[in-house]
């Protein structure tokens, strides 16, 4: 996905929308309508968006182009859903803010962006440049604010700026390793007299990421990979975000390597099949993860080894000689002393990898790991007089037939679907995985839904994540969006309940936590809302929900102290792993 | 891994701001900067910042990787313990009278090369260039007679010979 790539598929602007272009080429040009033109040669088709005093200009002219713009009900969620949107079709989501307020709003969806590496442009107002620095009304050092939290951020300061400045945003967003890129544009900028800057070869001195890996890296990894006798390898949303996934399943299925998953990568390699280990680290399955602990090599592709994933530095694949392939060369040797570090795009090192490989087999390692996997990671039949969550997303996952679209929030439920609802599709699984937000899971399925219309979107959410963002009901309502919201109600921050549980005596210290009447409030937005209590009513609801052309409401009431497993102990190893009955 | 003193000299493209990002990733990340010196390079448009870091091999290995990260950043290189020049200015205010001016004026001059720049009947004021630990030394001797002020520009480096100096690490390269 190129900016090339996307101005071609771009529509003509003149044969999109005749009249209206007619109309405006009339008026003078301005600044407004230089960046409607440069984010429509970008192939920008949806904008999710917040009006205010410093972008009344850009949405006095906004209506003029044949761009979507999704008026949401709080920046924070048009941020999270151009993320969603982004996540979901491999395209550049953008959201958009006016000055102060409305960009401090965008703040946490673009930390989130940055952590999970999503390309996002986010374009903020800012006051005119003749008041920036006196503490104007609405005015803040959004540049600033977002300097740590950005791949890169601007400030445009002349209108024959704006179009080589989105030109070169989208273009950062989207390459080398994505990340989200801010456009801060004072108001006098957009109503200055000017014309769109026609594309030129971007130049950026300092910028050339590294796609194709370095060959003498792979030879030396192929050799490793041929000493081990023991060998895993964990991939990341790197996967996804590269396109790798017929390139991993071609090395694994060739060498015979098991494939651990991380939070990310799920929906990079297919979990029903045999090499599958699933989710590895702090919630990964036990098998996953002493599958590395007792590994004696591991390939660590698109992922940064995390310590949601690695658990204590120290102790993590103590046998292992590690191989890490990361488009970011900060991220090898970072986090793990590496044998060979790979600098390349995650799918051009798997192909050259698997080319230098001959066939190998691992039978007796395989048939070990799948003596660790017969002990199931949860036992379903055990008899609960309450609903269990975990068979929520496991009916989910079969009622859907593993074909919706996912976006989750943050806590147990998170974990659960992660765990049950055994995503096999890239792109499909859509979770804040780096900075663990809560209120991602509702406005990033609007995102999803605007980007993939017609198929559905489950947000999966729970009763305390849900309340952060659920204001975005109103949106998905007015968008008639397919997002079915399944609230996973246990009355309490349940993740940090667990953690209190385990770690702090049981003082379920404020993470009791109430809410509205769900059913009721989802009403009130317009959504055809019910609850579910026990475990009969869960495929008849799932199944109405299907069948409903809009938006839908579940509320699972499960139980309060449901817990996840199996867990590892923030930085504990897998030694100290904590299974379910304990 | 050993902690020892590293002299990084960073290229950046001049725009407004660029400092505030190199700062900015070094606050974030922990890094620490002993000193820092800024000032235009050769090309039109490249400033030349030469920081002082403290930091073992791996963490000094982190600090080139981020700050290629910034777009900004053109180039990186670890000119420790290289064939290098490099050079501080110290503005040094001391106080002196009549019984000890002469001997203030050997050691600066004789030893240290300094230049007088000001006096007054109470002080000497004197300017001198060289690596750190010279100018340190040079303090350690006056520090006695009681120094008033002073005022030192971070330190500078360059390499020797005819070379314009070698990445110690390419962004395309492996680690
Ligand atoms: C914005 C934000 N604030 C706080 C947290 C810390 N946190 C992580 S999980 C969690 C509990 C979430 O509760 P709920 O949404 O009900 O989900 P559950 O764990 O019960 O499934 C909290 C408070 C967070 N991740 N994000
Ligand atoms: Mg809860």
């Amino acid at each position: 996905m190129t900016a090339t790539a996307k101005a071609a598929s771009a529509p003509p602007i003149a044969e999109a929308e005749p009249a209206a272009k007619a109309e405006a080429s009339a008026k003078p040009n301005i600044g407004a309508r230089v960046l409607c033109q440069a984010l429509e040669r970008e192939g920008v088709e949806v904008i999710f968006g917040y009006p205010g005093g410093a972008v009344i200009p850009l949405y006095d002219v906004l209506p003029e182009f044949g761009i979507n713009h999704v008026l949401v009900r709080h920046e924070q969620g048009a941020g999270h859903a151009a993320d969603g949107y982004a996540r979901a079709t491999g395209r550049v989501g953008v959201c958009l803010a006016t000055s102060g307020p409305g960009a401090t709003n965008l703040v946490t969806p673009i930390a989130t962006a940055m952590l999970d590496s999503i390309p996002l442009v986010a374009i903020t107002g800012q006051v005119p440049q003749a008041v920036i620095g006196s503490d104007a009304f609405q005015e803040i050092d959004i540049t600033g604010i977002t300097l740590p939290i950005t791949k890169h951020n601007f400030l445009v300061r002349r209108v024959e700026d704006i179009g080589p400045t989105v030109q070169k945003a989208f273009h950062l967003a989207s390459t080398g390793r994505p990340g989200p890129v801010l456009i801060d544009i004072p108001k006098d900028v957009l109503l200055a007299k000017g014309e769109l800057a026609p594309l030129r070869p971007i130049e950026l001195a300092g910028y050339k990421p590294t796609y194709t890996p370095h060959r003498r890296q792979i030879k030396l990894a192929a050799q490793e990979l041929r000493n081990a006798r023991r060998p895993v390898i964990l991939a990341g949303h790197g996967i996804i975000l590269s396109g790798a996934m017929d390139a991993l399943r071609e090395l694994a299925e060739r060498a015979q390597i098991p494939v651990g998953l991380t939070l990310l990568g799920i929906g990079g390699f297919p979990q029903a099949h045999r090499l599958c280990l699933g989710m590895v680290g702090m919630h990964g399955f036990a098998h996953a993860n002493r599958a590395i602990h007792e590994a004696d090599f591991v390939l660590g592709v698109g992922m940064r080894f995390d310590d949601r994933v690695t658990g204590k530095l120290s102790e993590f694949a103590p046998n292992a000689r590690i191989v890490h392939i990361d488009i970011d060369p900060a991220e090898l040797g970072k986090n793990v002393p590496t044998v060979v570090p790979i600098v390349g795009d995650a799918r051009q090192g798997l192909q050259m990898l698997a080319a230098e490989i001959e066939p190998l087999e691992h039978d007796e390692w395989l048939a070990e790991i799948d003596e660790w996997r017969r002990v199931p990671p949860y036992r379903l039949s055990r008899p609960s007089r309450t609903l269990q969550p975990q068979y929520v997303m496991e009916r989910l996952h079969h009622l859907t037939a593993g074909n919706a679209i996912v976006t989750t929030d943050v806590g147990q439920h998170q974990m659960w679907a992660a765990q049950f609802y055994r995503c096999d599709t890239p792109r499909n699984w859509i979770s804040s995985g780096g900075l663990g937000t809560m209120g991602f899971g509702v406005p990033a399925a609007l995102g999803a839904a605007l980007g993939r219309p017609g198929e559905d979107v489950w947000a999966v959410v729970g009763d305390g994540g849900v309340q952060m963002t659920l204001f975005e009901f109103a949106t998905i309502v007015q968008q008639r969006c397919r997002v079915k919201t399944a609230i996973i109600n246990n009355g309490y921050l349940g993740m940090v309940r667990q953690w209190q549980q385990f770690f702090h005596d049981s003082n379920y210290s404020e993470t009791l936590i109430s809410g509205p009447d769900f059913v009721m409030l989802g009403t009130a937005y317009g959504m055809a809302s019910r609850r579910v209590e026990r475990r009969e009513e869960v495929d008849e609801a799932i199944r109405w929900a299907q069948a409903i052309d809009g938006p839908a409401l579940i509320e699972f009431v499960v139980g309060q102290e449901e817990n996840v497993f199996p867990m590892i102990p923030s930085g504990a190893s897998f030694k100290d792993l904590i299974e379910e009955g304990v | 891994m050993p902690t020892r003193s590293h002299t990084l000299v960073v290229q950046v493209e001049d725009h407004p701001g660029v400092l505030n990002r190199v700062m900015s990733l070094f606050r974030q990340r922990g890094f620490n900067v002993d000193s820092v010196a800024v000032g235009h390079a050769e090309a039109p448009g490249i400033s030349r910042m030469t920081f002082v870091i403290s930091g073992d091999d791996k963490i000094v290995e982190q600090v080139t990787k981020q700050l290629y990260k910034l777009l900004e950043v053109i180039k990186v290189n670890d000119v420790t313990g290289e064939n290098t020049i490099q050079r501080e200015l110290a503005l040094i205010k001391v106080n002196a009278n009549d019984r000890t001016r002469a001997d203030i004026m050997r050691i600066a001059t004789d030893i240290f090369r300094a230049r007088f720049v000001d006096a007054s009947p109470d002080s000497l004021t004197l300017e001198v260039t060289g690596p750190s630990d010279k100018i340190e030394s040079l303090l350690t001797m006056i520090r006695p007679y009681g120094i008033k002020e002073v005022a030192r520009t971070g330190l500078v480096a360059m390499t020797r010979g005819g070379g314009t100096g070698t990445l110690s690490i390419v962004r395309d390269a492996v680690a």
